[in-house]
């Protein structure tokens, strides 16, 4: 009995190892393809499906997703499979790793691939390539990008004598409303006027704030940044000053998380987040609510962010003209028009907002349109050589600033000294 | 055996030895592979420099760890994590010796009380992260409605403020551990022959003197496990600092270990997170070897 089984065991074992090459020989192309998200939830759903669609239409080409949780777990876990050995052919990582993976020579640029021409890469958005782009070369093709936007409460804003249907346009107006806002119970403050997540990467919407202030925090070579200008004080000074000195803000860091439900908890009546909670909050607040571009300072803006498509150097010919093919498929207009829809994303081209499916949704949804009407007044996002480094030491200036250790003159300048100590040697 | 072997002569002798190594091996290899092979190698690759792309590692000696005690980070997360530790250590045992003799009593309830007690442990950390964060939130979450209702406080950001976020990620390694602790000292408590108490309770020792001078001494051997494994724990229970402030606000919550993930993960400074692990390492020897040397000396094993 045992030898039987054992025979039938070995017998298993040699037949697919003769059958291998056979098999090899007549495989599709297999398309590794890491995507940030969590597994399991609404957005596997819906890459899953256009997988399962793509493959449909390219019979010879398989995509294997594999969902890799957050941004940052992204970009580990991309670069360490890289270094081991073991990339994936295409993965979804944010546009500011752009520098960083150049650095690690793990990516090819879109330019070299076959199939690629400049009429598609020109096809974007021009704010969104700012992030893509470097040295004259495509590096990330955008996919799921965003901006920051401003949701606010239009019953709070009937309640505190505001017309619902005008959103603050500048600085001065959003603190004169944010004022207005702020409801205090005695010492406690019962409703915040506005909010400004300041966790994890405060730096991004910082950036906002600076820009508006007519300030670039680096330039475009990604070897330099310009954290002590006295406008980006100024723009950081703006942001204090809304929680210690017309206290309309809430003190502290103000986790980003949590931001949406202080928001439907009604906490707070304006807040600055991504436009890719658009959906969440759709769905989750229970009052009419508003969306706008953000306030001006000196002039409007926002800096864009979010994930770019990149293709690793490790991928066969084959495997690089099947990324090609995937990533003409994902970013079809129709596709990222329904993208847009389903997640709250920008839709990446303007030939995306001209199809019926999209135009119609504006048409019903009209703060869908925001985030694409702030673009071009958009930004490029913080990115530079030794990215996550740089960044950090504006993070922790900001955060030690927001919770009044240190002054921001001081704390700026330390920031700019760390941040040139890094990106000396890549001049 | 060793019996066997004698009246076996040499050649038993080798065969007990080649036995021994085979029961071995399992569990030395799994060591040797994925413990003493990669301490070795941190060792190694924390004089060199970190590889990137086309520059390949070289030698720079001891560059890395002057690099270390030049950065004002390195500094203040050995002080945070120092803090971390002096904090959770003698609390946890404190509160899992209290809690062990309450429930090792005769009172109601006391097996769900026990279970209680014992499920922060059985939670995953990154769930309690998550759980504690909500605890934690300004204004509605538990944490601020109970300092409402008690004391008439206002809102705290507790998790975002430079002074409040070290002890508030303190108060979750805290709670997390204290169950696990109290499960040790529960078993060694039930292990206490009650004659010792009964001898005592006949002498008229008072219920403080008994616990002095009977209980803690027995439940010696205990409190130097608990005690090395709770200073281990100090520098090692990180997950929920990362989910809750990643190190923030400006590194007020950033401990040894979060610095080296950063500088290894998210900076891909491989080589100085290496001297940052061997630094790690140090400490957690020296600590150890210490804690052998002096409290074992002091404890009274049966």
């Amino acid at each position: 009995m045992q030898m039987t089984r054992r025979m039938a065991l070995g017998g298993l074992a040699a037949s697919t190892l003769i059958a291998a090459p056979a098999v090899r020989a007549q495989a599709p192309v297999e398309l590794t393809f890491n995507y940030p998200v969590a597994v399991g939830g609404p957005i596997t759903k819906v890459i899953d499906g256009y997988c399962a669609d793509f493959e449909k239409e390219n019979p010879g080409i398989k995509i294997k997703p594999v969902y890799t949780g957050s941004y940052q777990d992204s970009i580990t876990k991309a670069l360490t499979a890289a270094k081991g050995g073991d990339a994936p052919d295409v993965a979804v990582l944010l546009s500011t790793d752009m520098f960083t993976l150049i650095d690690e020579g793990v990516v090819v640029s879109w330019d070299e691939l076959p199939g690629v021409d400049k009429a598609w890469t020109d096809s974007f958005y021009p704010g969104f390539m700012e992030n893509s782009r470097t040295g004259g070369k495509t590096w990330g093709i955008p996919f799921q990008r965003s901006t920051i936007v401003m949701y606010y409460n239009k019953d709070a804003f009937k309640a505190a004598g505001l017309d619902p249907e005008t959103p603050p346009k500048n600085w001065a107006q959003q603190i004169e409303y944010a004022q207005k806002l702020t409801v205090r119970q005695g010492d406690n403050v019962t409703q915040w006027g506005i909010q400004i997540p300041s966790s994890g990467f405060p730096y991004w919407l910082f950036q906002a704030l600076t820009t508006q202030a007519d300030v670039r925090l680096m330039n475009a070579e990604g070897n330099r940044t310009f954290y002590d200008d006295p406008k980006v004080a100024e723009a950081l000074n703006y942001w204090r000053d809304l929680v210690t000195k017309y206290k309309v803000h809430p003190p502290g860091i103000v986790e980003w998380g949590t931001t949406p439900r202080d928001f439907f908890e009604k906490k707070v009546a304006m807040m600055w987040t991504t436009t890719g909670n658009l959906t969440n909050v759709r769905a989750n607040a229970k009052f009419p609510f508003g969306v706008a571009m953000l306030p001006a300072g000196k002039k409007p803006g926002s800096p864009t962010g979010g994930g770019n498509l990149y293709v690793f150097k490790a991928a066969s010919a084959t495997k690089r003209e099947a990324a090609v093919k995937f990533a003409k498929f994902l970013t079809a207009p129709e596709r990222a028009a329904q993208w847009g829809i389903d997640t709250g994303y920008v839709a990446v081209s303007p030939a995306a907002w001209e199809t019926k499916k999209m135009k119609d949704y504006v048409a019903g949804f009209p703060p869908a349109a925001v985030a694409r009407d702030q673009l071009p007044s958009a930004v490029a996002e913080l990115s530079t050589h030794e990215n996550q480094r740089v960044t950090q030491a504006l993070n922790n200036a900001l955060q030690a600033v927001l919770t009044g250790q240190k002054e921001t003159q001081p704390a700026l300048a330390a920031a700019q000294a760390e941040a040139e100590r890094i990106l000396r040697s890549y001049r | 055996m060793a019996r066997a072997a004698g009246i076996g002569g040499s050649f038993g002798r080798e065969r007990t030895t080649l036995h021994a190594w085979l029961m071995l091996a399992p569990a030395m290899i799994l060591l040797v592979a994925f413990t003493h092979y990669p301490a070795l190698a941190t060792i190694w690759h924390s004089f060199f420099s970190t590889p990137k792309g086309a520059r390949p590692a070289r030698f720079i000696g001891a560059e890395n760890y002057a690099v270390l005690a030049d950065d004002p980070v390195f500094w203040l997360v050995l002080k945070n994590n120092l803090i971390y530790a002096l904090g959770t250590v003698p609390l946890s045992i404190g509160i899992a010796l209290a809690m062990a003799l309450w429930v090792n009593g005769r009172i109601r309830g006391k097996a769900a009380m026990r279970m209680a007690y014992f499920v922060p442990t059985v939670l995953p950390m990154i769930a309690v992260a998550n759980l504690w964060l909500f605890f934690y939130t300004p204004d509605y979450g538990l944490i601020d409605r109970m300092t409402r209702l008690l004391f008439g406080w206002g809102p705290t950001n507790w998790i975002g403020s430079q002074e409040t976020a070290l002890g508030a990620m303190m108060m979750v390694a805290i709670w997390k551990e204290a169950g696990f602790f109290m499960i040790f000292y529960l078993a060694a408590l039930q292990a206490i022959p009650p004659v010792l108490h009964e001898a005592a309770a006949v002498e008229g020792a008072s219920r403080f003197y008994t616990f002095r001078r009977v209980t803690l001494p027995l439940l010696g051997p205990t409190t130097l496990f608990i005690a090395v494994n709770a200073v281990i724990n100090g520098f090692r229970l990180v997950d929920h600092i990362i989910v809750m402030t990643h190190g923030g606000p400006d590194n007020a919550t950033a401990l040894l270990l979060t610095y080296i993930y950063d500088v290894g993960f998210r900076y891909w400074d491989t080589a100085l997170a290496s001297a940052l692990t061997v630094v790690l390492l140090l400490i957690l020897c020296l600590l150890a070897a210490a804690q052998f040397l002096l409290m074992g000396r002091r404890t009274h094993y049966r």
